[in-house]
């Protein structure tokens, strides 16, 4: 069948298994040449593609949960909305979200995703305790920070290429209402942005949404928001139920939309509703519409049309960000080619080997697929390289293999973990060979 | 705690439909032969939403074990979902009778068994809902499947006259009719993506008509419009087809 992550592009033909027991899984995996695991395919680009998915949605049992320490143990295939559904009427939030909670626990883990929290609380990584992986010849190893530690780090961020993660256990926070006690500050360009997000590190939640048209003294204008989960006594006789929400909205897109549709000029409406919507200030919002701002509108990714679009995720070390960022921004700008999301975030430090975030600020961009963005993107490449940075693997559908090694300085290890355990070499996916992962 | 009795709780839309009846407090029953998997779907559900649940293996060609399983039930049910079926194999179905008769009992006579059990139970308690999963594929029949089509035919009017039957005891029977859904039934088959809905769509249909008192529904809608467009053309020239 034909398959596609998020990006919509690259559309490829592919095998996909859907086992449903453990041993199905073993089936697949024994039998297959080469193959890569895939679950609810929020990638952007080509990690989880490959001739043969397995895919881990039937895998989708939540296993045990412990109240005391909120330690949740679950199937790969789980989702995050699922989690999030069950647990938030019951007081417990997941340690670290990305922007979409159509994500799975096997999927936030092979990307080790961060969220508006990083700068405080890591990666999801940080909050795995242990993971069952099954390797290519069949067998389950159980793995965690004491056990088979060297396949747990390859395999926290480690894209898939270790193996089948089967089972998660992790650490959710306690939450005493599902709102967000939100703050907004307006930063009237890059330097400002900065310096807000450095005055504000004490916030649990920080990302600024960046107008990349803006030029001159307002280049990098942003909205910063920041966030902390309301305690019952802040939402005091608002709400009668503070853990419970009403049924949130979905807004579909239901078909491509023409590929004129998303150009510079809609581009910077867009971009204008949303500093107009951000008003600086004090404010209670749902946990949903805090950090899944496009979650409402399902298959958002139709907007840029068949062709498909590409996310360009970066993260500069903090010594080089404020110069980096404004060269990137100034590159944007002069090219014209307007992202319609530009998110700016605050990164905290970081273990593992291949996962993404380091200290410093990482920029997220989302460009349509056309000749001229992909030569844009490889000049931005040039840019992030010479200032010390890397790109987001999760995002990457375009990345050359020099500019992959020049970014992750401990791939080298990573490889020889994976051949250790990846002996025949099973689990590979189009992006592993395009940047030498195999 | 009120119960829901799910019967052919292996199927794609059990799962989903227990979440969304757990979820606004229900207790959970899952009956089906595939009994390890009801455990694990029944253990998720209970840590989900923190709701008593229990598994039961159930056949529903075994009918003489009918009523003992339903006696067995620790509370009985507020409400029965029944979503067993099979699809079966049409031309072994042709060819011999014992596979016909397989798919007559899993759609139709062992469904008439275990909801008149049911149905006593609750006309005597003068409450309870009964759901009936049936099919679009009941309302025509078409050389590629019409043994299933035609139990389901028989099943949607039995769910009917079951109706009709327990109005006056305060009992709400809801016939569902799904066009193509996204499951393990139809797995490898093509149908066409933008009217095939998926388990967890026809769930969230069943739950609020449920909850809204409806008598019949199809899921997604619009099948009633397609399935009356169908249902014009003659038989004379249906007969002509080659239908799938």
């Amino acid at each position: 069948m034909k398959v596609t992550n998020w990006g919509n592009y690259p559309v490829i033909e592919a095998t996909v298994h859907t086992p449903s027991t453990i041993n199905d899984v073993r089936t697949v995996v024994t039998s297959s040449p080469e193959l890569i695991a895939r679950g609810l395919g929020r990638c952007y680009g080509d990690s989880s593609l490959n001739t043969a998915i397995v895919s881990t949605l039937r895998l989708n049992h939540i296993l045990a949960f412990d109240e005391q320490s909120g330690n949740i143990t679950c199937e790969s295939g789980v989702s995050f909305a699922e989690i999030l559904d069950a647990f938030v009427p019951r007081g417990w939030f997941v340690p670290v979200t990305p922007g979409t909670k159509f994500i799975t626990v096997g999927g936030a883990i092979a990307s080790d995703v961060h969220g508006k929290n990083h700068h405080i609380a890591g990666s999801f990584s940080a909050h795995l305790q242990s993971m069952k992986v099954m390797l290519h010849d069949g067998s389950v190893v159980l793995c965690s920070r004491d056990t088979h530690p060297d396949l747990f780090w390859a395999t926290c961020g480690g894209m898939g290429l270790t193996g089948i993660i089967l089972e998660a256990t992790f650490r959710m926070v306690r939450i005493e209402t599902a709102y967000i006690r939100q703050r907004i500050v307006k930063a009237k360009n890059i330097d400002a942005a900065i310096d807000a997000f450095e005055a504000n590190k004490h916030w649990t939640y920080s990302v600024a949404w960046i107008d990349c048209l803006s030029k001159g003294d307002s280049l990098g204008r942003s909205a910063l928001i920041l966030g902390e989960h309301a305690t019952k006594q802040e939402v005091g006789y608002r709400y009668r139920d503070p853990l419970k929400i009403d049924k949130g909205i979905s807004i579909p897109v239901p078909l491509f939309l023409p590929d004129f549709v998303l150009n510079t000029y809609t581009v910077k409406i867009f971009n204008g509703l949303v500093n107009a919507k951000y008003i600086q200030g004090d404010s209670f919002v749902e946990y949903g519409p805090f950090f899944y701002p496009l979650d409402v509108f399902s298959d958002w990714n139709r907007i840029y049309g068949k062709r498909g679009f590409t996310q360009y995720q970066f993260v500069l070390p903090k010594e080089t960000s404020r110069v980096g960022l404004r060269k990137v921004l100034e590159r944007i700008s002069l090219s014209g080619e307007g992202s319609f999301l530009a998110v700016l975030k605050l990164f905290g430090k970081q273990e593992g080997l291949l996962s993404f975030p380091q200290e410093g600020f990482t920029l997220a961009l989302d460009f349509a697929i056309s000749p001229t963005t992909l030569a844009l993107l490889g000049e931005l490449d040039e840019l992030v390289c010479e200032h010390g940075g890397r790109l987001y693997l999760t995002k990457d559908v375009r990345m050359t293999k020099d500019v992959f090694e020049k970014g992750y300085s401990q791939a080298a290890k990573f490889l020889t973990t994976k051949n250790k355990f990846d002996t025949q070499k099973k689990f590979q996916s189009l992006q592993s060979k395009r940047i030498g992962l195999s | 705690m009120k119960y829901i009795l799910i019967i052919g709780a292996g199927s794609d839309i059990a799962r989903p439909l227990a979440f969304l009846y757990a979820k606004s407090g229900y207790g959970i029953y899952l009956a089906s032969r595939s009994y390890d998997q009801l455990v694990r779907d029944a253990n998720d559900i209970k840590i989900r939403y923190n709701v008593d649940t229990a598994a039961f293996t159930f056949d529903v060609t075994q009918t003489t074990t009918h009523q003992q399983f339903y006696d067995s039930l620790p509370v009985k049910p507020a409400g029965v979902i029944c979503l067993a079926g099979s699809l079966g194999d049409q031309q072994k179905s042709e060819q011999n009778f014992d596979e016909a008769q397989i798919v007559l009992d899993a759609n139709f006579t062992g469904l008439v068994s275990i909801l008149h059990i049911i149905a006593a139970d609750f006309e005597k308690r003068k409450e309870g809902f009964i759901v009936g999963v049936s099919s679009v594929a009941g309302e025509k029949g078409r050389k590629s499947n019409y043994v299933y089509a035609s139990a389901k035919a028989g099943f949607t009017t039995f769910l009917s006259g079951l109706r009709n039957r327990l109005y006056s005891a305060n009992v709400q029977v809801m016939t569902v009719h799904p066009g193509f859904i996204r499951t393990k039934m139809i797995e490898g088959r093509t149908t066409p993506g933008i009217i095939t809905a998926s388990p967890e769509e026809v769930a969230r249909d069943i739950f609020s008509a449920q909850q809204s008192g409806k008598d019949f529904i199809y899921s997604k809608w619009f099948w009633r419009f397609i399935m009356f467009g169908f249902k014009m053309i003659p038989e004379s020239i249906i007969k002509k087809l080659d239908l799938k």
